[in-house]
């Protein structure tokens, strides 16, 4: 004996079935989206190499690059004069991998705390991570805080101590609504700015102080091989725990008592994930400063042109938030040449119109 | 189909009792009715049973099996849960949301398999939401949510169900339509309802809280009385069988003095 809810009659049509997709066609189609990002990573990689000062062809790029890595054989062109090559592989590549690794890991960072807190408005700098990376690094360098540690490592401390005054703020591992969440964020991140401005009046002279708000605004222009190298390994070891999260993210779309009726530890994914997403955020500012926006639109963006289930969400976002953040900083370092803007500035213009639609979506 | 039994279940929040020593069992394939007015701990007690807060004192188990010595990915396996008025913070579409109901037997990276599509889509078609799989959930009406939660709790192919007042939102006809649906389905059922009627027309048994605490429980016959009602909902009732078809039926007369503390001291 089985019964069924019907349609009532006149209300819909259950003539017209909508058969779903055969899910091998689905499949395909995922792929050939996933191809088309990482071919549009790559060739964003090489194209961004080019611009600039010098004339360089992408031959050139591909070459001077597999020669650097022992594949110097199968390169198509011959090699650069060395202050070419050294403008390449030394000084834009590193940059280029550099705006890559950080926008996917501010893109993730932002779709994974718009599930957690389920807030659509959240981003990376919502936790107040940002904030406390650069009263750490403000600490450091001014305060000589930590005996002659480097910059990055006291954005790092900072930005890991702003998160566990989150937790402890937030009671450890209960479950608090979004919106304490949220407001709890937005305290951590007022509480550092304040420290971060405090230390900037009373030690500061005229000239570490320009130097600092041009950090603070977010700039990739300090990327060099050694730096590039860490930050990039924190931050694709993060991402890639963060991937095993995916179908716990998706469970969280009704909420925390939802997730966990579907057999998601709810308090144990919410702790892992906010470790990982400030460890790639801290990762990130610390090597680049504050950059807004990017963890706010890129996962809106995706969600709206793809789907909004995590397995997609997240990989997407992470290739998105990079080509975004290589060519926006392309643009920054190009356009008024030989003078750079930080790329946080342009971020910021094209995130607040962006931002203010996000804002008109959530109420339609 | 499973036995749910709760024992001596005590749940307080800041020095407020709000379920004092629950006793209640659900039997195989039996649709169970939580009745009472609002506040007296339905929806707690059902949170209770799914091991979404833990008791003070006292246990819930599942054939036997204590729900603490369960994890939350086996229970989902066979316990599904029907929240009420829920929100996406996600424009995720029907299928979407029934898909999730497949997460506690998916793998990390797993697709979902032939056999999951055909749980997915024969979900879909008792709930009569076929046609509207691939709307967004935020253009649903009430009614259209509450059948496409039920979707992805059936999707769970649960051994027992539990509902917080799931005829909410619905028309009449979806509310008969839902717990003859409920009544087919080879699931125990655990379902908070308001509308005495329903419960008493489509409950093997019912469970009457007031104030946290069980006031009688039993078949809809012995316990759907004039005196229970005006004591626990504080309403004048007549309760009789309607003449041609013989289905228990309440009518109500008006309400008594309003609620107070002592309410049932007063009225009982």
């Amino acid at each position: 004996m089985t019964t069924k809810l019907h349609p009532p009659v006149g209300r819909a049509d259950p003539i017209v079935s909508h058969k779903p997709a055969p899910s091998g066609l689905r499949r395909a189609s995922a792929a050939a989206i996933v191809l088309l990002t990482v071919a549009g990573l790559l060739a964003s990689i090489i194209a961004a190499s080019l611009f600039g000062s010098a004339n360089i062809s992408p031959g050139d790029v591909v070459s001077t690059i597999l020669r650097h890595i022992g594949l110097g054989e199968i390169a198509p062109n011959p090699p650069l004069p060395p202050l070419l090559d050294a403008l390449i592989w030394e000084s834009r590549f590193p940059r280029v991998l550099l705006s890559a690794v950080v926008g996917a890991a501010l893109a993730v960072s932002g779709a994974v705390l718009q599930a957690i807190t389920r807030n659509p408005l959240a981003d990376p700098y919502l936790l107040g991570v940002s904030s406390g990376a650069s009263t750490g690094a403000v600490a450091v360098l001014l305060l000589g805080v930590g005996g002659g540690v480097s910059l990055s490592t006291g954005a790092f401390v900072g930005g890991l101590v702003a998160f566990g005054l989150l937790l402890v703020l937030l009671g450890g591992g209960r479950v608090a609504s979004p919106t304490r969440v949220v407001l709890t964020g937005v305290l951590v991140s007022q509480f550092f700015a304040a420290v971060t401005s405090l230390i900037l009046m009373i030690n500061g002279d005229a000239n570490s102080t320009r130097g600092f708000t041009y950090w603070l605004l977010g700039t990739l222009a300090g990327a060099r091989w050694e730096g590039v190298t860490v930050t990039a390994v924190i931050i694709l070891i993060g991402l890639v725990a963060i991937l095993f999260f995916a179908p716990s993210l998706d469970a969280f779309t009704f909420g925390w008592d939802s997730a966990s009726a579907l057999g998601i530890n709810v308090a144990a994914v919410r702790i892992w994930l906010m470790v990982l997403t400030s460890l790639i955020t801290a990762a990130a500012v610390a090597s680049s400063g504050a950059i807004g926006f990017i963890g706010l639109l890129v996962p809106h963006a995706v969600r709206i042109l793809t789907s909004p289930m995590h397995r997609s969400l997240l990989p997407l976002s992470a290739a998105v938030g990079a080509i975004l953040l290589i060519w926006v900083d392309t643009f920054a370092r190009t356009a008024f040449s030989p003078y750079e803007l930080p790329v946080g500035v342009i971020t910021a213009l094209l995130g607040a119109p962006a931002f203010a639609l996000v804002l008109k979506r959530l109420e339609s | 189909m499973g036995r749910i039994n709760a024992t001596e279940l005590s749940w307080s929040v800041k020095g407020h009792r709000l379920l004092d020593n629950i006793e209640m069992a659900a039997q195989d394939g039996k649709v169970v009715g939580l009745l009472g007015p609002n506040g007296s701990g339905k929806s707690t007690l059902l949170r209770l049973l799914a091991g979404l807060r833990r008791p003070d004192t006292g246990a819930v188990e599942y054939d036997d099996t204590s729900l603490r010595d369960l994890s939350r990915r086996v229970l989902a396996r066979r316990l599904a849960v029907v929240e009420q008025d829920v929100t996406a913070h996600n424009h995720v579409s029907v299928r979407q949301v029934v898909e999730l109901g497949r997460t506690p037997f998916r793998g990390r990276f797993d697709a979902l398999t032939e056999r999951d599509q055909q749980i997915i889509d024969a979900a879909l078609d008792r709930v009569g939401m076929t046609d509207r799989q691939r709307q967004s959930w935020h253009t649903l009406s009430g009614g259209e949510k509450q059948r496409a939660q039920l979707a992805r709790a059936l999707a769970q192919e649960p051994r027992e169900i539990l509902l917080d007042e799931p005829t909410n939102h619905l028309d009449i006809r979806y509310q008969l339509e839902l717990l003859d649906l409920l009544g087919s389905l080879e699931v125990t059922c655990v379902v908070a309802l308001h509308d005495l009627n329903l419960a008493a027309r489509y409950c093997h048994h019912v469970v009457v809280l007031d104030r946290g605490q069980v006031v009688a429980a039993g078949t809809p016959e012995t316990v759907l009385t004039t005196g229970l009602i005006k004591s626990v909902y504080g309403v004048e009732v007549l309760v009789d069988r309607e003449p041609t078809t013989g289905i228990l039926r309440i009518t109500y007369l008006a309400a008594t003095a309003p609620r107070t503390a002592d309410a049932t001291a007063v009225t009982g």
